[in-house]
């Protein structure tokens, strides 16, 4: 009889083993690279939002004594690749979408025009970088401004000024309908026979991803081998190697890319920026290394914005809360230029917009717009909190107008049986979407808050609730999901070492998620090792054979699930060793706690470590006993393919008051309900959660880019651009349900961005629920105070 | 970030700091906390050739009480400010507002002295040390004192001389009856309104008020209308929102930053900030 496992490990809080390292500083990240010899990149870039460049001259630089050589547009034009996006087919065509994509050339330094605040239009490289930075301020140009394009909805119409004169008109794709032609006919029905109509005009403000450390990438070049290693920090090392050896071009089996310690990501790293073009091309070029580390403005400018989404909202329904049909026209102000995935980001609006809800009918128009601005791409969430707040306002605008409670309107319309197929063209895996909203009610004692509510409200207070019952798209693949070239699997490595130690390499490229923990944890228990001897190892070309990174809450999902897989071909393995070694067959002996036993007499045993010794000394009981079956060594690896995404969903609920005189909002109580599936570490998914909610929660209240009218960016830098501090939020109850996925063999989810897509609705909400008694029924985020005290006295003191 | 290039001086005595200062004129720029002035050169935005450091200066650290005044040694960081017993128990409105300046790390560097000589428009201690009078105490070839309304001329200017270093800074002891309440910018921290308040009492009413005010206008000053309006009146509600609502006409050149709010709102919330530090230097 065979013996589970009893799992130890899994499901424990247990502290991160990356902790000590970040604690103590003694984390390497890629500044922290110093090679000998080694140059220093500065760039100039463009403080006009739009201009062509008449003359760039850096004679005066290249003469600085430490400068080792500067370039213009012109010096590089034609002799390294641009800067790629990722989505668009070899028909010309947006991939997933299938219609015509506007890819304008991004150079990697601006030829002829500049189109946004932060574009590169030259770059000096020198000994030092003060020599660096002072050879900056000696670079002359001349520009001419042309007419900056901003506001998403007048770039699209005839007559606007144009950023790429090419396309004709601003306009980067067009989706005139969809999910399906047939969409649009249902849709128009359900609206001709709804009893009740509304319609509402969403705005997701573009906010700073703002990773702790900055983008950073060094290469070097090694010509006797004509060998590239570069560092940088990134979420996708192997991909960021694979585009880099075509943009560049270099072979890429002749390019080492290292991702070390990454301080954050949330999606503004999984890319290839300009920068990361241009220092492997500059080390290759110049036969020395090079470093380029980016300033916080820098990183404020040039590196990807996220949201920037405006939303027209349709919804009909009837009087007794039932959602009947959503129309959805959308527009995605993309930017000046196109960095990786920037077209494809609305993309996860439209197949989640009716969230966990089951209107009869959906359609949706898209525009992906090209504005004066840095690119919008995946910034935690990437696309699913726009795709929130329609559904989640929709619930609440139906409970105003028919008078019932939001919660009892989410509880009337959640889709309930599963797989369920809502009719976006999606198939959620798993879900029990009451249970999440009954246990966050449950919390809050929400019949009993409401009172208070009614209380607060007779004294003239501003007391608000909001919820938001949130379905998210995680775990990325399957692969037929990505864009071309690119596979949505991932893949892991396990090596029993011969004293018994245990190796993982993952494709997967944690920046802040844990699995160096949560990997170890899962080997443990497979295995029966203590934790302490595993060690996960990541983020090296040389050392993990492919893997896709880490994005989109997909590292337990896809990266656990290839994990998975390794570790039972490696147990399965060392019962066959096992059993030559206990002169038996491997179906006769079990695996249990880090031995293998004979069924028929346990106590006739060996250990993982005896059992690797064995495979890798290999020598046997002699000279004609070596097995024939059984190749040496203790290593297996594994790709896993998921068979669908996975949903993770939950109810957050805020309570928060208003004050009157200053339109500050104090939070007063924050609980989230998340249910990721399986959970292999608590501690980990509640730090997910709160950071989420600290994002979530800081666009409603405070974060938000502001371009002025010509395009410059008035929030460039950390004393106008509030980023979430502890001190601003208040405390966060987190709870949990558990259902599991069957599309992985862990039944996890993914939490990395579920808190920012329940929050921030949630926090919309409770403003808007504040505010009701003054007859306000909406507000553009942020909600900064001077904003919420100018609604509040719309004719002054 | 890099910097221009600048000399760097360590003088070990208050007359070698004023030597150097004098040697270099207007190319030199005293360095205490550098929280304002190490952006600065960062960003590029002040290049000073020479930077004068005053950390061997001990004599400019520390907190005496003398002749019924405390004197603050002008290093003193906001943190020792906000935790020294004689400030806590003497003159706790200037541990009130250092409290209230920046993060942690920006109060372990950031000095008292650097905070009125930056005189930055929204700074917090600047309106308490208008609150409480202050008296500043000048080193260049000679010795000097200088109110500190006196002191603070415009935004980021003030009456220092090139060759001066600000040495000390006295206040009178003061009641219990003060408060600094702040509106902080999100981003910042700065004061988007500041204001501190020090009332004299006779049993239920205000004897005299000192109110300094930052973050609103040009540079931080005193609300005269409003303490005028305090005088001889007892606090209740009523008098203290009449008198606080007085302050649009001390206000003189409105802080323009739309990005945090219109120059009405600000003024606004002067009021409801005056209104809610009186409430709170009441309460004690």
């Amino acid at each position: 009889m065979a013996m589970a496992t009893p799992n130890k490990m899994i499901g424990q809080k247990i502290k991160r083993k990356e902790d000590p390292r970040f604690i103590t500083g003694k984390g390497k990240y890629t500044d922290d690279v110093k090679l000998p010899g080694m140059l220093h990149l500065a760039l100039l870039r463009s403080d006009r939002a739009h201009a062509r460049i008449k003359r760039v001259d850096v004679s005066k630089a290249r003469k600085l004594p430490g400068v080792v050589a500067a370039y213009t547009g012109k010096d590089l034009a034609g002799k390294v690749g641009g800067v790629p996006c990722g989505v668009q087919n070899a028909e010309g065509n947006h991939y997933s979408a299938g219609v015509k994509l506007n890819v304008p050339p991004y150079p990697v330094v601006a030829i002829d025009k500049v189109n946004f605040v932060g574009q590169i239009y030259a770059a000096v490289v020198a000994t030092d970088p003060y020599i660096a930075h002072d050879a900056l301020d000696l670079i002359e140009a001349d520009f001419q401004d042309q007419p900056v394009v901003l506001d998403v909805e007048k770039a699209i119409q005839p007559g606007s000024p144009l950023i790429h004169e090419q396309f004709g008109s601003n306009i980067a794709f067009h989706i005139p309908g969809g999910p399906t032609p047939e969409a649009k006919a249902a849709v128009d029905k359900l609206f001709a026979e709804a009893q009740l109509k509304a319609s509402f005009r969403f705005d997701n403000q573009r906010l700073i991803p703002m990773a702790m450390e900055p983008r950073a990438t060094v290469a070097e070049y090694d010509p006797g081998r004509d060998q590239l290693t570069v560092w940088s920090s990134t979420q996708i090392p192997h991909l960021a190697r694979t585009v880099l050896s075509m943009v560049l071009p270099h072979p890429e089996g002749q390019i080492r890319f290292i991702a070390p310690d990454v301080g954050g990501g949330f999606g503004s790293k999984l890319n290839l920026y300009a920068e990361e073009i241009l220092v492997p091309y500059l080390a290759k070029t110049l036969e020395r290394p090079v470093k380029y580390t980016g300033k916080r403005r820098e990183d404020f400018a040039a590196t990807i914005h996220g949201r920037g989404q405006v939303q027209h909202v349709d919804i009909a329904f009837n009087k007794d809360g039932t959602w009947l049909a959503l129309k959805l026209r959308f527009f995605s102000d993309l930017g000046a230029q196109m960095q990786l995935l920037t077209p494809s980001i609305g993309g996860f609006t439209a197949v989640m917009a009716t969230g966990c809800y089951a209107p009869k009918a959906f359609w949706f128009e898209q525009y992906g717009v090209f504005t004066n601005k840095m690119a919008t791409d995946a910034y935690r969430g990437a696309g699913r909190p726009e795709a929130t707040m329609i559904a989640e306002k929709a619930m609440d605008v139906i409970a105003r107008e028919t008078g019932l409670d939001p919660a009892d309107v989410r509880r009337k319309n959640f889709l309930r049986s599963f797989p369920a197929t809502p009719p976006t063209g999606l198939v959620y895996d798993s879900g029990d979407y009451s249970k999440a909203l009954d246990l966050a009610l449950e919390t809050v004692n929400y019949k009993q808050l409401r009172l208070q509510q009614k209380q607060a409200r007779s004294e003239g207070r501003l007391m608000g609730i909001g919820l938001c019952s949130y379905v998210e798209l995680c775990g990325v693949g399957p692969s037929w999901l990505a864009p071309p070239g690119v596979g949505f699997w991932d893949v892991s490595t396990v090596k029993v070492e011969p004293t018994g130690m245990v190796t993982v390499l993952t494709g997967i490229s944690p920046h802040g998620q844990g699995e160096e923990t949560t990997f170890a944890q899962i080997t443990a228990d497979e295995l029966g090792v203590p934790m302490d001897n595993v060690r996960v190892l990541h983020s090296d070309t040389m050392a993990v054979p492919y893997g896709n990174g880490t994005y989109g809450s997909r590292g337990m999902a896809v990266g656990g699930g290839a994990l998975s897989m390794s570790l039972g071909k490696v147990k399965e393995k060392a019962k066959k060793i096992a059993a030559h070694m206990l002169d038996t067959q491997p179906e006769n002996v079990d695996y249990v706690n880090g031995e293998v036993l004979a069924k028929a007499d346990p106590s006739r045993k060996v250990t993982l470590g005896q059992i690797a010794m064995m495979a890798y000394d290999f020598s046997w009981k002699g000279p004609g006993t070596t097995p024939t079956d059984i190749e040496p060594g203790l290593e297996e690896t594994s790709r896993f393919e998921p068979s669908n995404l996975t949903f993770p969903f939950g109810t957050h609920i805020c309570v928060l008051e208003i004050d009157k005189e200053t339109g500050q909002i104090h939070i007063q109580r924050f609980v989230a309900v998340d249910d990721c599936g399986t959970i292999i570490n608590p501690l980990i998914v509640d730090g997910q959660v709160h950071g989420g909610i600290a994002q979530g929660m800081a666009q409603t209240l405070f974060e938000g880019v502001v371009y002025d009218e010509n395009g410059q960016l008035l929030t460039g830098e950390l004393t106008e651009y509030a980023v979430p501090k502890a001190s601003m939020l208040g405390h966060f109850e987190t709870l949990h349900t558990t259902t599991p996925t069957p599309v992985n063999p862990l039944g996890a989810k993914g939490i990395g961005e579920a808190g920012t897509i329940g929050a921030t609705a949630a926090v919309f909400n409770a403003v808007m629920d504040a505010l009701a008694p003054l007859g306000i029924k909406h507000l553009d985020m942020p909600f900064k105070p001077d904003k919420i005290w100018n609604a509040i006295h719309p004719r002054g003191a | 970030m890099f910097p221009e290039k600048f000399e760097y001086h360590v003088p070990g005595s208050l007359q070698e700091a004023t030597q150097l200062l004098g040697r270099y004129g207007d190319e030199a720029k005293v360095i205490t906390g550098g929280m304002s002035l190490i952006p600065l050169m960062k960003f590029r935005l002040a290049a000073p050739q020479h930077l004068v450091d005053l950390r061997k200066l001990s004599d400019l650290v520390g907190v005496k009480e003398a002749g019924g005044k405390l004197v603050i040694g002008a290093r003193t960081t906001y943190d020792e400010l906000s935790r020294n017993k004689t400030v806590a128990d003497k003159c706790r409105l200037l541990a009130q507002a250092a409290a209230a300046v920046g993060d942690v790390q920006v109060r372990n560097r950031g000095t008292l002295g650097g905070a009125l000589v930056h005189a930055d428009p929204a700074a917090d201690l600047p309106a308490a040390a208008l609150a409480l009078d202050a008296e500043l105490t000048l080193q260049g070839k000679k010795s000097r004192t200088v109110k500190v309304a006196d002191f603070i001329v415009d935004s980021l200017s003030t009456s220092i001389a090139p060759d001066e270093v600000l040495v000390s800074i006295s206040v009178p002891l003061s009641g219990k009856h003060t408060a600094y309440a702040k509106l902080a910018q999100q981003a910042s921290g700065f004061a988007l309104v500041g204001v501190a308040v020090a009332l004299e009492m006779d049993g239920k009413t205000c004897k005299s008020a000192r109110i300094g005010v930052t973050g609103v206008a040009a540079k931080a000053f005193r609300a005269t209308s409003v303490e005028k309006a305090l005088a001889g009146k007892a606090l209740d509600a009523a008098n203290i929102k009449a008198a606080a609502e007085k302050i649009g006409a001390d206000i003189k050149h409105p802080m323009e930053d739309p990005l945090n709010g219109s120059v009405a709102y600000r003024t606004q919330m002067a009021k409801v900030y005056t209104a809610r530090a009186i409430q709170q230097a009441l309460a004690g």
